[in-house]
């Protein structure tokens, strides 16, 4: 438990190795915001009809594309700092 | 007949997802040393991301069809499951009770009865909500195999065992940052599946003006576009009951009791880096939550609107948990209609990770930790919390295929659980604010409590007033199955608050210095000083996102009363 973490014999957290979950949102959004803007030029009279009359696949795949490229930015901006731990510090 | 058109395609698009969902699991693995980072991720991440992942553990597949079903039902009255239902509560955590569950260091909710009761308040409490925890994963999984089914055909015992081993990876491998980093994902994905259902939707129907023109001929729903009519107390006509069941049934005790002590919510604000992120978890969550009935309910609407049969009452009439289905197989292309689905299957997974993310935490240490095997070294509990965490899918799909026998015994069960939830908010609350609060309290209040409110459920049954129209139907059928559950949260919380005072002034209170911390006006004298924490920004105030988060549900409250 936390309290204890002095003992000698208590393993330290690694949670500092933890990845950049920003990565990971920004890749699959960028890559799906792809896919569906590529098969949105390919969409059937029959799916716009669908949908209203509205090219979903297009305009989803811009807008997933935008979102991914903007948590990729973010990532770029401000990158994950590993920062020490105030509050345990001070308990301790 | 509800089966999607799901062509290459879309396969492509969930494999993608669901190969992440794993390389999650295994690139969170590295981050794991100690049991705290398997079970609270260290207590090391951002605010941001333990904010969604709060909202996220909340909007499951369950909730999500669930609230379209009961926008479809019941019409705008629904948002007083989130406007006054959680948001309030959800604030109140993050601006008042977050010092106390984070400022103590407690590991989960439980130890924190332990700490300021005693072990009976603490067992009472960590068995029954590992117990439901576990089982509700169940109900998840089973869920997410009947829409499986549904949708894409397969057999109902292959989705339970490939859903179940999916969550088993990246939970067991990551631990709670697998699952909070599952829930933030999945949470940008429900949401890019569910605005495209709502902006055709719309569009289909010639607008929100469409919509309320053919709701309003169509004359399915009471009241559809407005939320308190109807509501006056004694001759109530709204679908959810009388403003006293839904402003102190579901708004006070209902969503305070969930909001504010579910470990489910409530840990995922333990494992953010510091107090002022914990105090944000809940607050950034409420954002999202202000704004998601849009998602719901609109849906749930436009299915009314466009399905002739929905919910006809014959044998192939779809029901209104279908709404969102249905809507989907009618409007989206091959590609949207992948992405809408993806979402949908993260969304069941993740209200089966979350539980069992709490159970293994709950029952590592609250329970093992506490009474069986005390004073090991943190490896052990390491081990013991990855094994538990097995243990619990291996329960959950034992629940899962109970539920695909017995439907009604799964409703059973979570009717018995509602009644051990409907009392904690009253316990939490007084042992907060009032330090005379004695032990046995604890456990006396929270006891007569789930007697009040499974007495009230019973009783209620015979009660015309809960009937629409006030007429009794003697087959039950009729009863407002909603106003009674406010009801029975009210007669548990007011059971407990009476059994906690009464038996708080003739046992003895815990002395000052046992309480340090746990109690309002009592500081904890080894916390860190205020100084020594980084200031957030002032935008990133709690008190500032909270104030706000209020206005907000206060206009759109007075907007769509």
């Amino acid at each position: 438990m936390a309290q204890n973490d002095s003992e000698a014999a208590a393993p330290k957290s690694a949670a500092a190795k933890l990845f950049d979950i920003r990565l990971l949102i920004g890749g699959l959004f960028t890559l799906y915001g792809v896919l569906l803007t590529v098969a949105g030029f390919f969409t059937s009279s029959s799916e716009r009809h669908k949908a209203a009359g509205i090219n979903i696949n297009l305009w989803l795949g811009i807008a997933m594309l935008i979102v991914g490229l903007l948590f990729l930015l973010w990532r770029t901006l401000a990158p994950l700092r590993v920062e020490p731990h105030p509050t345990d510090e001070a308990a301790r | 007949m509800l089966r999607l058109d799901v062509n290459a395609f879309d396969y492509a698009i969930l494999i993608i997802y669901f190969a992440l969902v794993v390389a999650i699991g295994v690139m969170a693995r590295r981050a794991v040393a100690t049991s705290e980072d398997f079970l609270l991720s260290g207590r090391s991440l951002p605010a941001w991301v333990t904010g969604l992942a709060f909202i996220s553990a909340n909007l499951g597949a369950i909730e999500i069809l669930g609230m379209a079903a009961n926008g479809a039902q019941y019409g705008l009255s629904t948002v007083h499951f989130y406007w006054i239902g959680a948001v309030p509560a959800m604030i109140f955590l993050g601006l008042v009770m977050m010092p106390f569950y984070y400022g103590s260091r407690v590991r989960t909710v439980p130890e924190f009865l332990l700490r300021r009761f005693n072990p009976a308040t603490h067992l009472f409490n960590a068995i029954s909500f590992a117990a439901a925890a576990v089982l509700t994963a169940g109900v998840n999984l089973y869920a997410l195999a009947l829409v499986i089914h549904a949708l894409i055909g397969w057999p109902t015992w292959l989705s339970i065992i490939i859903s179940a081993v999916f969550v088993l990876i990246y939970i067991t491998l990551g631990g709670l940052s697998g699952a909070i980093y599952n829930e933030v994902l999945q949470f940008f994905v429900i949401v890019a599946g569910l605005i495209p259902l709502v902006i055709i939707g719309l569009k289909d129907v010639g607008g929100y003006g469409g919509l309320k023109h053919k709701i309003e001929a169509s004359g399915k729903i009471h009241h559809a576009f407005s939320t308190w009519s109807g509501t006056n107390v004694g001759h109530w006509t709204n679908p959810l009951g009388d403003w006293i069941g839904i402003v102190m049934g579901l708004g006070f005790v209902l969503s305070f009791g969930y909001w504010t002590t579910n470990f489910a919510e409530v840990q995922r604000a333990l494992s953010a880096k510091d107090l002022s992120a914990a105090q944000r978890t809940p607050l950034i969550g409420a954002f999202p939550k202000i704004f998601i009935p849009a998602l719901t309910i609109i849906p749930g609407l436009v299915a009314v609107a466009v399905v002739g049969n929905l919910n006809g009452g014959g044998k192939n009439d779809p029901t209104y948990n279908d709404a969102i289905p249905l809507l989907m197989q009618r409007y989206l292309p091959n590609g949207a209609l992948g992405v809408a689905l993806a979402g949908l299957l993260a969304a069941f997974m993740a209200g089966m990770a979350a539980n069992v993310s709490s159970f293994n935490t709950v029952f590592t240490y609250d329970i093992w930790q506490t009474y069986v095997a005390k004073g090991r070294r943190d490896g052990y509990y390491l081990q013991v919390g990855r094994i538990v965490t097995v243990v619990g899918i291996l329960i959950g799909i034992l629940t899962a295929f109970i539920a695909s026998g017995y439907s009604n015994i799964m409703n059973y069960i979570q009717l018995l659980f509602s009644y051990f939830n409907a009392p904690l908010f009253a316990t939490f609350i007084i042992a907060m604010f009032w330090k005379r609060t004695t032990p046995w309290a604890g456990v006396s209040g929270l006891a007569a409590g789930t007697l009040g409110a499974a007495v009230m459920h019973f009783a209620g049954y015979h009660i015309a007033y809960f009937y629409p129209g006030g007429v009794f139907d003697p087959s039950h059928a009729k009863i407002n199955a909603q106003m009674l559950n406010f009801y029975g949260a009210i007669t548990a919380f007011v059971a407990d608050a009476v059994v906690t005072v009464v038996v708080s002034l003739v046992t003895r209170p815990k002395p000052d210095n046992e309480l340090a911390g746990l109690v309002w006006g009592i500081p904890d004298p080894n916390a860190p000083d205020p100084a020594s924490v980084p200031k957030p920004q002032w935008w990133a105030s709690p008190k500032l996102l909270g104030g706000t988060g209020i206005v907000f549900v206060v206009v759109l409250s007075v907007i769509f009363v």
